[in-house]
């Protein structure tokens, strides 16, 4: 072979490898969590390990919308991933345990579908606060989740919690108590005060009234605002801003619930369904704070209502039940 | 008409028959295209992100329609690197004589298929799903790994550079307007080659191989089908083949077109017009027919594209070209006038161009450091934002092309007209029509 070919040869098969050895080692050194909607596969890979007190550094990237990325019980902020750029993110763990991350951004119809773990080993680098976690307070009441509930008795307009039921503060002790509060519903917070007789003298709208005062009691305004947050992070694409279950993608799971209830032959009890009327009083004075922290932490099962236990720790549940309330009382 | 032939200059002979020079450059497009198809196969699935859509329909497309075809013709065939491999394997050397004895089958081109039809339907069936090809990496990965495989497939079975001059979807195109081009190769004397014996620019020689493009240059009168690859330079023991620099469109002077040709005409002016409309409009149906493929409002989509193209587009021409003239020559005349329609469509295609490339071109740096999406900064240019660029000279620029393409085309129809023995006008009317549309979707 005369030289000149040889060269020739050479040169060409020195482009073809080079293009094809560059994009693989670069495609090679960069190993990238892909976040895609639900539909199309959610992320990947969605399962980590980590191990207490080491950094775990992910390099995430998203192949179709603007995503984000957060773990669930975790301070670690959120962060965004848009399409075709690198988002970096190091997370640090203290305790052991299964970790569960997610989407925090309303990526689609079934955005909360977007989730994976991180097991995490290694020994405590410090002490869980308040030692291991028991069991949630609906499951310790036994309350049935699913059980039809609806107020008998609403109030004309929505009752302001005023400084009523500092006339009242004595009275109203037992009531406020916490634990009181977090296993009954407003309505029958109502009915026991309508039928105690140190509030013989006030009617049913002033009654409504002491009973926001008490709801009122059992939060701040710092508890209320982080509340907000999260139910506007978590929540209003499906239940709307005002909780009338009007999201953005209402319209969408009503129609992937018709389309999912074909599918079973009638059957609607596993079917993604309308997101539920928060501002519906008859549906929310009827629901304690334990009632809702168990439709918050263990989800629809089935309904398009995701499951929100492995992400909220108890603290951040019971201020998004709080802030719930707010679409029937006005606080002060 | 003046010519000035480049080729008189010494350097520049010896520059175009040097193999070496044109070989490097083949190899580094052969090294971007298979770098493009790696990015399209293992980078972001992101377009904007990805180095294969990137630089392919935004980089590669300015540059060709912007500068390759109106000024050198078909320049990038020259350069193109899809023929490289195929031609290697058909020749079983990269720059070695060619063997005595065909290695593989040799066949001729099936006479019937010897027209660029093929390619205008290539082009079509690519058109009809642009909207994906132009976006998704994957989609155009694969496009340009099936036109590599393809072109070798064609060099193995057939003899030449099959693939190019029959099949590619944008040789097609780019031969046709290569005619409006100021660059071209032609004979110095038609004697000498009459007189030649061996036709080696045709055949090949211990020089170089025979035209690749089975194109004989002593019969060239217009650019369409000459790839510029310089072989005939380099074998023509006579000295006899220039590269000139001539009149734009000296090539529409008196047209010569076939009806196949035609067709292409109101295939690029159609999807112009489409593309246009689509891509470009405010009108959301148009843009969600054109990318859900498989859909019923996709096939509506499909069904009006092609419509256009192969029914309304030619049947008003039609009708331009019928008042004045003979019955029997219809087709002829149909294709003649046709010619008129080059300036136009390029024009066309240019304005249409300047729209995406000047609103897109930022992604060029970001790609650049970046080629796979991956995170990486390796010019420093990757987190560059989205800027769209020169866009206050956009519409002015969009105006003088369309504007300028009537006036062009109408001197061409002019031209025809008077050899098909009837009035230019109806012809012109079409032409400023199709520039108003154009104007109206683009401005």
């Amino acid at each position: 072979m005369r030289r000149s070919e040889f060269t020739a040869r050479l040169l060409i098969g020195a482009a073809v490898v080079a293009a094809i050895a560059v994009p693989l080692i670069l495609w090679w050194r960069t190993p990238l969590v892909h976040a895609r909607m639900a539909e199309d596969g959610g992320w990947s890979p969605e399962a980590f390990k980590a191990t207490v007190g080491e950094p775990l550094h992910l390099r995430l990237t998203s192949d179709d919308v603007v995503h984000g990325f957060a773990v669930g019980k975790l301070n670690t902020p959120a962060v965004d991933i848009l399409p075709g750029k690198v988002s970096d993110i190091t997370l640090l763990f203290q305790q052991p345990g299964t970790y569960t991350f997610y989407c925090t951004r309303w990526c689609g119809l079934n955005h909360w579908r977007m989730r994976g773990t991180i097991d995490v080993g290694g020994e405590p680098s410090e002490a869980q606060p308040g030692g291991e976690p028991g069991a949630p307070l609906y499951a310790a009441l036994g309350i049935d989740l699913d059980a039809p509930r609806e107020a008998p008795v609403i109030p004309a307009q929505r009752p302001l919690a005023a400084v009523a039921e500092r006339q009242f503060e004595a009275e109203l002790a037992s009531y406020i108590a916490g634990d009181y509060y977090r296993s009954h519903s407003p309505y029958e917070v109502w009915r026991e005060l309508r039928a105690d007789p140190a509030f013989a003298a006030q009617d049913e709208a002033q009654l409504w009234v002491l009973t926001a005062g008490i709801w009122s009691s059992n939060t701040t305004p710092q508890a209320l605002a982080q509340g907000e947050q999260f139910f506007a992070q978590n929540c209003a694409a499906c239940h709307g801003e005002g909780g009338a279950g009007d999201g953005v993608f209402a319209g969408d799971m009503e129609a992937a619930g018709q389309a999912s209830v074909q599918s079973m032959m009638g059957d609607s009890r596993m079917a993604m369904q309308s997101p539920a009327r928060l501002s519906d009083p008859r549906r929310m004075l009827a629901a304690s704070p334990a009632l809702l922290q168990g439709k918050i932490l263990r989800g629809g099962m089935g309904t398009g209502m995701p499951s929100w236990g492995p992400i909220f720790t108890e603290e951040q549940t019971w201020n998004l039940v709080a802030y719930l309330y707010t679409f029937q009382f006005e606080y002060r | 008409m003046r010519r000035f032939e480049l080729t008189a200059s010494g350097s520049v002979k010896t520059l175009l028959k040097a193999r070496y020079p044109q070989l490097v450059i083949l190899a580094l497009m052969l090294a971007g295209y298979i770098f493009a198809i790696m990015a399209g196969l293992i980078g972001s699935p992101v377009g904007s992100s990805n180095f294969s859509i990137v630089f392919v329909w935004i980089g590669w497309w300015a540059v060709l329609i912007l500068v390759a075809v109106p000024v050198l013709g078909r320049g990038w065939c020259s350069v193109c690197p899809i023929p490289l491999p195929g031609e290697w394997i058909q020749r079983g050397a990269v720059l070695g004589p060619p063997g005595a004895k065909p290695r593989w089958l040799n066949l001729r081109w099936p006479r019937a298929l010897r027209s660029i039809w093929l390619q205008s339907v290539a082009f079509l069936l690519l058109a009809l799903f642009s909207t994906v090809l132009l976006t998704d990496p994957l989609v155009t990965a694969i496009v340009l790994a099936g036109m590599l495989v393809a072109a070798v497939g064609l060099s193995m079975a057939f003899e030449r550079r099959t693939f190019c001059r029959y099949v590619c979807p944008v040789g097609g195109f780019i031969g046709l307007y290569s005619q409006a081009a100021p660059i071209e190769l032609r004979i110095k004397n038609r004697t000498v080659c009459a007189a030649c014996e061996g036709k080696p620019c045709y055949n090949g020689s211990a020089e170089g191989y025979g035209c690749p493009w089975d194109v004989f240059p002593g019969g060239l009168t217009k650019n369409t089908y000459c790839g510029l690859c310089m072989e005939c330079i380099r074998t023509c023991p006579h000295d006899n083949i220039a590269v000139n620099l001539r009149p734009f469109a000296a090539d529409l002077e008196k047209p010569t077109v076939r009806l196949d040709e035609a067709f292409k005409s109101f295939v690029m002016l159609g999807s112009a017009i489409i593309y246009s409309a689509v891509l470009l409009g405010p009108w959301g149906f148009l843009k969600d027919a054109a990318y859900r493929i498989g859909s019923y409002s996709w096939f509506m989509y499909a069904l009006a594209f092609l419509a256009l193209i192969c029914v309304v587009l030619p049947g008003l021409f039609a009708l331009c070209t019928v008042p004045g003239g003979e019955a029997r020559t219809f087709r002829q005349r149909f294709a003649r006038m046709s010619a008129a329609l080059i300036p136009l469509g390029l024009t066309a295609w240019i304005a249409f161009s300047l729209s995406f490339v000047l609103a897109n071109a930022s992604y060029i740096l970001v790609s650049l450091s970046d080629p796979l999406g991956l995170g990486w900064n390796l010019l420093g240019t990757a987190n560059l934002a989205w800027q769209p660029v020169l866009t206050a000279g956009l519409a002015p620029a969009q105006t003088v092309a369309l504007a300028g393409g009537v006036v062009w085309s109408a001197r061409v129809a002019q031209k025809s007209a008077a050899e098909s023995h009837i009035s230019p006008i109806p012809v012109m009317g079409y032409c400023a029509g199709a520039a108003l549309l154009l104007m109206w979707l683009l401005l």
